[in-house]
């Protein structure tokens, strides 16, 4: 028995569609496999992962903060892998756009600074996350070095810089020898939507950010180019596009969205700046923008559901003792599935016994 | 003189999970296909092999689920890619960022306990050599296996026929297809080694280097190997090479560290991940005439019937 890849006449839009839901579904199935094998009643477990979180106020806000960097980071990425370039170290854009927004909220503290500092702060934050972005782009244009490696690396560089700085010489003095800065100060805060709640002003930010990417997308000749230089590299060199440029711009778009989003992180629901400020959102967000295909509207609803995941799983550990990893081994089987649900877009699945091949070479 | 060689085989020591999962991803990179989930086979292999040996209390044994850990790994990536015709690239990240979660899950009940890490060797009368003595015949046996395995693959890929028609799939893979070879079997057997070298290096951490778990253990050191073998330009000889420079690289911060150089410890760390963005530019730069890649890496092939 073998597996026969055919490839389909054009691309299925029905499939383009529906995979994302077959994808959950299968990844759903492999779920109850696991927590059947861990010991845990698959049913109750999914129902605290994924129903739970969604019946009650606190969790529903929860979710969309936790969506918020998820959303912004993922909308990013999407730009860069449409015009086939792998920024793949989102991670550390994010971590460097939290450093260069908190050093204003540190400079500024206790003095009398005005309104200006927050906006400062995320200006600062989505500037540094573009310009740290921009290394590996300018590498891989300019020397021909692969993104993929240099911009992963780039991740740990940024960790350490971090965990330099909340151990040295930004540390609160106040703060028993914890690594981290002092809380920042109301005007370096990240405004709540409701007093008393968990949304913040970010959220409304990453609604725009998707409302934006989706205009330069489908209304723009930008987002054309981009579109062209990912599925069509020689038609795109014919068409006059300059491919390193747009590997310079979207990287660029990419770094500055997840700085933003860093700096939003720590002045937001964080409120100072402190090692582990991220649980891998760089990479989850790889997750999500394939989950949502790729699409910014797509991307918001995927980066909504990988949230609930995360939330679902801090509730699964303390009410299950299912552990937190859990939750890692889940995005990596959503994103395998999603992947190969995808390749039923442009290929159809067949499964050829071997005596059927011997009959058909015989006649 | 006790200190250079002390940092010589600190430096082997440090250097070989670096070889060997850069020679496995050679070999699956020669064959056409781009694994870059290296680092998820080698932390699971870590999980599975600390764990295979505190259960049996045999290092061999660990080292044998850890290489079986790493080839289920590869398993799941060769179905994807090889039978799905799904990006190479995504794949690996899906398959690294699996990697992560798993082990974490595998490896929890095994975080805090200790074991006794592989035994070093000691010929009689030869490791007691001065200087080179402890060197050549006095490490752990990991070290000279990574040493033999880069020379098989050498007489492998360059002295063999089986060889020959490998580095041709990976090359150009109609061609390959159009001569009657199996591509997708090739490469499939070419990842499986990527996967079982991967997992190996994974599980040397654990059974030699240190004598414990941690999750995350691995610490990047499976990104750093898919850059050697860029930097080695696909070939073996330059591969030990590569691997041992950045072995050097690792412990001499160790060392710096530990000396009190009155630099932060944070960005010593980071020196082995800054030499390798450095590194990958001056090769790319120094590169004229087009690329030593494998011509068909990383792109997907699916046979016509």
């Amino acid at each position: 028995m073998q597996l026969v890849l055919e490839k389909r006449a054009e691309r299925s839009r029905t499939i383009a569609l529906v995979s994302p839901l077959i994808a959950i579904g299968l990844t759903l199935v492999t779920m109850s496999v696991l927590f059947a094998l861990l010991g845990k009643n698959p049913i109750t477990a999914l129902g605290v992962y994924f129903i739970a979180p969604l019946t009650d106020g606190y969790s529903l806000q929860e979710i969309a903060v936790k969506a918020t960097p998820l959303v912004m980071i993922a909308i990013g990425l999407s730009l860069c892998y449409l015009a086939n370039a792998w920024n793949i170290g989102a991670e550390g854009q994010f971590l460097i756009g939290a450093v260069a927004g908190s050093w204003i909220a540190v400079k500024t503290q206790g003095t009398e600074a005005g309104h200006w500092v927050l906006p400062a702060m995320l200006l600062a934050g989505a500037a540094a996350g573009a310009l740290y972005a921009l290394i590996p782009a300018l590498c891989r244009v300019k020397f021909g070095a692969s993104e993929i490696l240099t911009s992963l690396m780039l991740v740990y560089v940024a960790d350490l810089l971090l965990d330099y700085l909340v151990r040295g010489p930004w540390r609160d003095p106040a703060g028993f020898n914890f690594p981290t800065t002092a809380e920042f100060d109301p005007v370096a805060t990240v405004p709540l939507l409701i007093e008393g709640g968990r949304l913040h002003l970010g959220s409304i930010i990453a609604l725009i950010v998707v409302i934006c990417a989706f205009v330069l997308l489908d209304r723009t000749i930008k987002g054309f180019e981009i579109r062209v230089v990912g599925v069509a590299p020689r038609a795109a060199r014919f068409g006059g596009f300059n491919a390193n440029q747009l590997v310079l711009v979207t990287f660029a778009i990419s770094g500055a969205l997840a700085g933003l989003a860093g700096i939003i992180e720590v002045a937001g629901p964080i409120g100072h700046l402190q090692p582990g400020i991220s649980p891998g959102y760089g990479f989850t967000a790889i997750i999500v923008a394939f989950l949502g295909r790729l699409n910014p509207v797509g991307i918001l609803i995927a980066g909504l559901f990988l949230a609930l995941t995360f939330i679902g799983g801090e509730q699964a550990q303390i009410t299950m003792k299912i552990p937190l990893d859990v939750t890692k081994v889940f995005q990596g089987i959503l994103l395998f599935y999603v992947l190969a649900c995808d390749s039923l877009i442009l290929y159809r699945f067949k499964l050829v016994f071997a005596a059927r091949q011997v009959q058909s070479g015989a006649g | 003189m006790v200190l250079v060689e002390a940092i010589i085989l600190s430096v082997l020591a440090a250097s070989t999970p670096l070889l060997l999962a850069a020679t496995g991803e050679l070999v699956t990179e020669r064959a056409g296909v781009l694994n870059l989930g290296v680092e998820g086979m080698m932390i699971v292999g870590a999980a599975c092999g600390f764990g295979g040996a505190w259960l049996s209390g045999s290092i061999v044994v660990g080292a044998l689920c850890g290489i079986i850990a790493g080839m289920l790994m590869s398993l799941i990536f060769a179905f994807m890619t090889l039978g799905l015709a799904v990006n190479q690239v995504a794949t690996g990240l899906a398959l690294t960022i699996f990697g992560i979660g798993l082990s974490g899950l595998i490896g929890a009940r095994f975080v805090g306990e200790r074991i006794n890490t592989a035994p070093h060797l000691s010929v009689p009368g030869l490791s007691d050599i001065p200087l080179v003595g402890r060197i050549l015949f006095g490490e752990d046996a990991f070290v000279y296996l990574s040493l033999a395995l880069i020379v098989a693959v050498w007489w492998f890929l360059y002295r063999t026929r089986a060889g020959l028609v490998l580095r041709a799939c990976g090359d150009n893979h109609i061609s390959a297809h159009a001569l009657g070879y199996p591509v997708l079997r090739i490469r499939m057997l070419a990842v499986l080694f990527g996967g079982a070298c991967a997992g190996l290096a994974g599980a040397y951490l654990p059974l030699a280097y240190t004598p414990f778990f941690i999750p995350g253990m691995t610490a990047g050191r499976g990104w750093i190997a898919l850059a050697l073998v860029v930097f080695a330009s696909w070939r073996p000889g330059r591969l030990v090479i590569g691997a041992y420079l950045f072995g050097a690289v690792t412990i001499l911060q160790l060392h710096a560290q530990g000396a009190g150089v009155g630099i932060p410890s944070q960005f010593m760390s980071a020196l082995p991940y800054l030499a390798t963005v450095i590194v990958l530019v001056l090769l790319s730069r120094a590169r004229t005439g087009g690329s030593t890649a494998p011509a068909a890496l990383g792109t997907v092939f699916v046979p016509d019937r």
